[in-house]
């Protein structure tokens, strides 16, 4: 290891090396009713403290029924999903039907965990409907392990978004509420409210939410505005 | 009651008592706690009968918003503002620490005090301290030769410029400048453009945003415009996020009631011996 130089008592100053991941920012959350999910990203994409582009998508259509929210490091996001859905098409061409929510939630994992010694830097969390018909949340980690519930928020506000989430949703921390499954008014509501208080406090949150409903009429689209600071 | 840790007369500048103990500590992987920087836009720019001054108002700690209404531009004597960027204590108190020797210095002379003895003050300070006060500032004023703008570094170097810009946001700022100043602006002119850079910078800098602040320093008067524009209004929540009373879960109760064990008046007497009421 070659010491350049003592700076002050804070320690060797080292040579860069070259790091593969970048740090895309974008949050992601997404809550499932009785009948519907609702997921919502943020669709600025930054580098450090500049922006790259205030309108870039971050939720990708897999089917009717499914819907997966992915950041992070952004060229990571592309390849994983550029290939999640290569493999959904040879399923489809091998089956002869869409891949359910459960397998393409059970295929995400596999893949994210094949590549454990150099994961991809990616936050998923995928929505849509199982095979009952009832939403359903993914939440996974960038090694593979994943977990069923909900509500999941992901993604540079996870940290403020989660919280939130546990109050309004999860009904946590509170006494005398009765414990309801939430209407699909109150969960588009609620991601909204959620990603205004988001980008009051993490400036790599900002620009504009795209919101997928998903129902069983179909994958209906809404954009929402945000502050640009 | 004096002590090494709160003694009766502090001695001037900084204590150093801990630097070895600190020095120490990151040796063995304990880091020293992070100051807040404020990732700014600042800027300053010349026009025919003054100076103008702009500043963003977000403070930022890592990547979250610590301040969203702070005032980047410091008071320094009653002709003379400084916008500050970097170590956000640094700033306020290498500008509150020469604005009073300004002041003292003010009353000595009896004269409106040049914006270049602000300027030979804040670089010496800051020279003297090697770039460990983490202050980048934007100087601005009006004495009698004219309109002056100071930009200066970190490490006390300085530039007499017409046009600058600093911070995280100086690049955006800068690029405006660049393109639109010229010399001899009027007032109006000179705003617009100076809230310009600024809002390059509070939209296109993560670390700069929320409100713009201007200040026009002309001969004889000031006006700090605080805001001059709230560049991005806050977003309308939908639902209301009230709580019904009982919510909060009571984890322990407990009475105690006050017991009266004594009941004494005391009368007070006045300067003429009586207690005097007071009829005003």
């Amino acid at each position: 290891m070659a010491v350049v130089e003592t700076y002050a008592g804070y320690g060797p100053i080292q040579a860069q090396r070259f790091s593969p991941y970048a740090d895309n920012g974008g949050s992601i959350v997404a809550i499932a009713g009785e009948d519907f999910a609702v997921i919502g990203s943020d669709t600025r994409l930054t580098v450090g403290y500049a922006i790259n582009t205030r309108e870039q998508n971050k939720l990708f259509r897999l089917s009717d029924k499914t819907v997966l929210g992915s950041c992070g490091c952004w060229c990571d996001v592309l390849t994983l999903t550029r290939v999640l859905n290569a493999r959904m098409m040879m399923y489809n061409h091998e089956h002869q039907k869409v891949m359910g929510t459960q397998a393409v939630a059970q295929l995400l994992s596999t893949m994210l965990y094949y590549k454990r010694f150099f994961p991809y830097y990616v936050s998923n969390i995928l929505a849509g409907l199982d095979e009952n018909g009832k939403g359903a949340v993914y939440h996974y980690d960038p090694v593979g392990h994943y977990e069923r519930n909900y509500y999941y928020a992901g993604g540079a506000s996870s940290a403020l978004l989660q919280p939130f989430l546990d109050n309004q949703v999860g009904l946590k921390n509170m006494e005398n509420v009765t414990k309801e499954i939430i209407s699909l008014e109150k969960a588009v509501a609620v991601v909204k409210d959620a990603f205004i208080s988001a980008a009051e406090r993490e400036i790599h949150t900002g620009d504009a939410i795209m919101i997928n409903i998903i129902d069983k009429n179909g994958i209906r689209e809404e954009k929402f505005a945000l502050r640009k600071d | 009651m004096a002590s090494v840790l709160c003694p009766d007369f502090a001695p001037p500048g900084f204590s150093f008592e801990n630097h070895q103990r600190n020095a120490f500590l990151v040796k063995k992987g304990f880091p020293a706690p992070k100051a807040t920087k404020t990732g700014t836009t600042i800027v300053g720019a010349v026009f025919r009968d003054g100076v103008v001054l702009g500043a963003d108002t977000r403070a930022t700690e890592d990547t979250i918003v610590a301040t969203k209404n702070c005032q980047k531009i410091h008071y320094m004597a009653p002709n003379m503002y400084c916008c500050g960027a970097g170590t956000a204590a640094d700033t306020e108190f290498t500008t509150a620490s020469i604005s009073s020797q300004l002041e003292l210095h003010r009353l000595n002379t009896g004269r409106v005090v040049p914006v270049v003895t602000a300027n030979m003050m804040l670089r010496q300070m800051l020279f003297r301290y090697q770039g460990h006060i983490g202050a980048a500032l934007i100087l601005g004023g009006v004495d009698n030769s004219g309109p002056h703008l100071y930009q200066i570094y970190p490490h006390g170097s300085s530039d007499d410029l017409p046009y600058c810009t600093m911070g995280s946001g100086s690049l955006g700022a800068m690029a405006v400048f660049e393109s639109r100043w010229k010399p001899n602006m009027s007032e109006e002119e000179a705003k617009l453009l100076v809230r310009d850079a600024v809002a390059a910078g509070v939209f296109n800098d993560l670390a700069s945003g929320n409100n713009i602040d201007l200040c026009v320093l002309r001969k004889g008067t000031v006006d700090l415009l605080r805001p001059y524009e709230v560049a991005n209004v806050k977003g309308q929540r939908i639902n209301t996020y009230k709580y019904k009373k009982g919510t909060t879960v009571v984890l322990k109760q407990k009475v105690v009631p006050i017991v009266v064990e004594d009941e004494v008046v005391r009368k007070v007497p006045g300067p003429d011996g009586e207690e005097s009421m007071d009829t005003s």
